[in-house]
């Protein structure tokens, strides 16, 4: 069985048509790209995914469980992670606080042991930061840990933001648009952080315009198109098809 | 521990007015001092919902009043009458109320001011969840006339019942005794035990809401303040943790509420009123809304001299400006980097146009 299975998604606003009957599924361990054109909703397959809005009909199964009805929260206690396309650091905060918001699922001091310190948050308290630190150094960007966040490049911020989806200890990472508003230099370096997740044993599931990246880094892929699906595949069949080539380069 | 190390110059602040006062023969300002200190409970509970939770909330003069008004209703309003009823006797055999004489001889039963206390702020903390929980789906000025709403309920609420003394409100409250002889009162011969018993309460209050802001919830609170949708998918049950905070902040005014109306003997309907939760909100404010030393600052200071008097009959107004002034020059708070930036720039504008002229 698929880690995630999507089946038979649809998604209506009014009149408009954003995904209309798509299923795939996601096995453990790859990394699977959605792409797409403009509007062919890929980010509205996302947030019906992670729980941001709820599905018209249809189901998403994540390690055999229902996330339909779920709210954000439960899905990512779940085990699934998301980044965005813009990213959403949290203002006001470190980047090492932003990654240590992300220790949130794993950890569980409430209200009054967090008031009167209890003795044992300590110990949860220097997890926490001793594992946000780590993260932030995987990602190269330990230097950055007392700058205020939202102050650092934009993709440092994206790098932050990978950290602190990572400190969910997700199953499975949702990444949508990764190298949006970066140059290629920053699009191959999110590439290889990508592949560096991948090999931590962590699922990934992509959202991208850029088809280098996807090329690269994908062992499956999914193409949208006015929010059907057209085709599905391994990167060199994708490359190869027909419908793929006519959206994505137009007809001659 | 670091977060905690301002707490021991606050502390030689607070003995060393304390002393200077005493010197001086000026101890009356430690009246107002005291007075300062419990409004300055509520503000900075207020500050970790609007700066740390992001919710605003016009209402907080109504928690402070739940608190206030309940806690001396209970202590003042003989159960006389009601001897008989089964739950003032179960209350009597547990040794919850009071009975006794009054000076003119008259049989006197009330509730103590410890099970008094109790019983105010619980009820201001389901209150706040009764209201917490359908007003918190709101956002921005929706919120706002939400908790104005609530405020405006209470206050007329407190105007119109019988019970709560209509306009002229609850007075002769008693003293609540604490422990080892200390009582908060406004008798002058306790005037500096209750100064410090003030501060102590203050101080107690500031390091446990220093600890909360400087954990995994307060991170997951400023979380929200960033982005409430990003905190979300983060796993931060985020409707919740806006209630606990909002009951929290109730808890912090009503035991102000409590203590000042123990302290100056009775309480009125005005501490209820609109013009207080603004008042609240803009001390906030000024304070730089997520600056929980800001806002402790800022309300000592104003809270000090509109108690004083310095603002006459414009205490209102004075505080409707401050806010006016806070929002257009200073939103984040006169403390804020921002602000003390173009502080600057306007000092080293005029310092270049009089070097121009030199």
């Amino acid at each position: 069985m698929a880690l995630l299975e999507v089946k038979e998604l649809h998604k209506r606003f009014g009149g408009l048509r954003a995904v209309t009957d798509v299923s795939f599924g996601v096995e453990k361990g790859q990394i699977k790209a959605v792409i797409g054109p403009n509007g062919a909703g890929k980010t509205t397959l996302f947030n019906m995914i992670s729980g941001t809005f709820p599905a018209t009909s249809g189901s998403v199964r994540f390690q055999g469980k229902e996330l339909q009805g779920k709210k954000p929260y439960q899905v990512a206690a779940l085990g699934m992670a998301r980044t965005y396309q813009n990213i959403k650091m949290f203002s006001g905060m470190t980047a090492l606080e932003n990654v240590m918001v992300g220790c949130h699922v794993q950890s569980s001091a409430g209200f009054l042991s967090s008031m009167f310190r209890m003795p044992w948050t300590w110990k949860e308290e220097r997890d926490i930061r001793k594992r946000s630190m780590e993260l932030l150094t995987l990602l190269e960007i330990e230097e950055y840990a007392d700058v205020d966040a939202e102050s650092l490049a934009f993709g440092q911020q994206r790098a932050v933001e990978l950290a602190r989806a990572l400190a969910m200890e997700p199953t499975l990472l949702l990444l949508d648009e990764p190298a949006a508003g970066l140059n290629i230099y920053e699009t191959a370096e999110v590439g290889r952080l990508i592949t560096k997740i991948r090999d931590l044993g962590i699922t990934v599931l992509l959202v991208e315009h850029d088809m280098s990246l996807v090329m690269d880094i994908s062992d499956d892929i999914v193409v949208l198109c006015f929010g059907e699906k057209i085709a599905e595949g391994l990167p060199a069949a994708i490359q190869q098809d027909p419908e793929v080539i006519k959206i994505y380069l137009g007809e001659d | 521990m670091k977060r905690l190390l301002p707490i021991l110059p606050l502390l030689v602040c607070v003995i060393g007015v304390q002393l200077a006062c005493s010197a001086t023969d000026t101890n009356y300002y430690l009246t107002q001092l005291t007075m300062s200190a419990y409004y300055s409970l509520l503000i900075i509970g207020l500050c970790v919902l609007m700066g740390y939770a992001g919710q605003i909330s016009i209402g907080h003069a109504g928690f402070f009043a739940i608190g206030g008004y309940i806690s001396a209703a209970l202590t003042t309003r003989s159960l006389v009458p009601y001897k008989e009823n089964a739950i003032v006797k179960f209350l009597d055999l547990s040794g919850l109320l009071l009975s006794g004489q009054t000076l003119y001889g008259e049989e006197l039963l009330v509730v103590s001011p410890g099970f008094a206390c109790g019983v105010a702020i619980l009820t201001a903390a389901i209150i706040a969840v009764i209201i917490g929980i359908p007003v918190l789906k709101l956002k921005g000025h929706y919120l706002a006339m939400a908790t104005l709403g609530f405020g405006i309920i209470i206050y007329r609420v407190v105007l119109a019942a019988e019970y709560f003394g209509e306009a002229d409100g609850i007075s002769e409250v008693p003293a609540f005794p604490l422990f080892a002889g200390l009582s908060v009162s406004g008798n002058f011969g306790e005037r500096v035990a209750n100064y410090y018993i003030a501060w102590g309460v203050l101080i107690i209050g500031l390091i446990l809401l220093l600890n909360l802001i400087d954990s995994r919830v307060g991170r997951g609170l400023r979380g929200i303040h960033g982005s409430e949708e990003a905190a979300d998918a983060m796993g931060v049950n985020t409707a919740r943790f806006k209630l606990q905070t909002f009951v929290l902040s109730a808890v912090f005014a009503a035991i102000a509420g409590v203590l000042l109306t123990h302290y100056n003997g009775g309480i009125g309907p005005s501490e209820a009123g609109v013009m207080k939760s603004v008042r609240y909100v803009a001390i906030v404010a000024v304070g730089g809304m997520a600056h929980l030393w800001g806002a402790l600052l800022m309300s000592i200071v104003l809270n000090f001299l509109s108690l004083r008097g310095v603002f006459g009959s414009y205490d209102d107004a004075v505080f409707g400006l401050i806010l006016i002034i806070i929002m257009l020059f200073a939103p984040n708070g006169i403390l804020s980097i921002g602000f003390r930036h173009r502080l600057a720039q306007i000092f080293t504008r005029k310092s270049k146009q009089t070097d121009g002229e030199a």
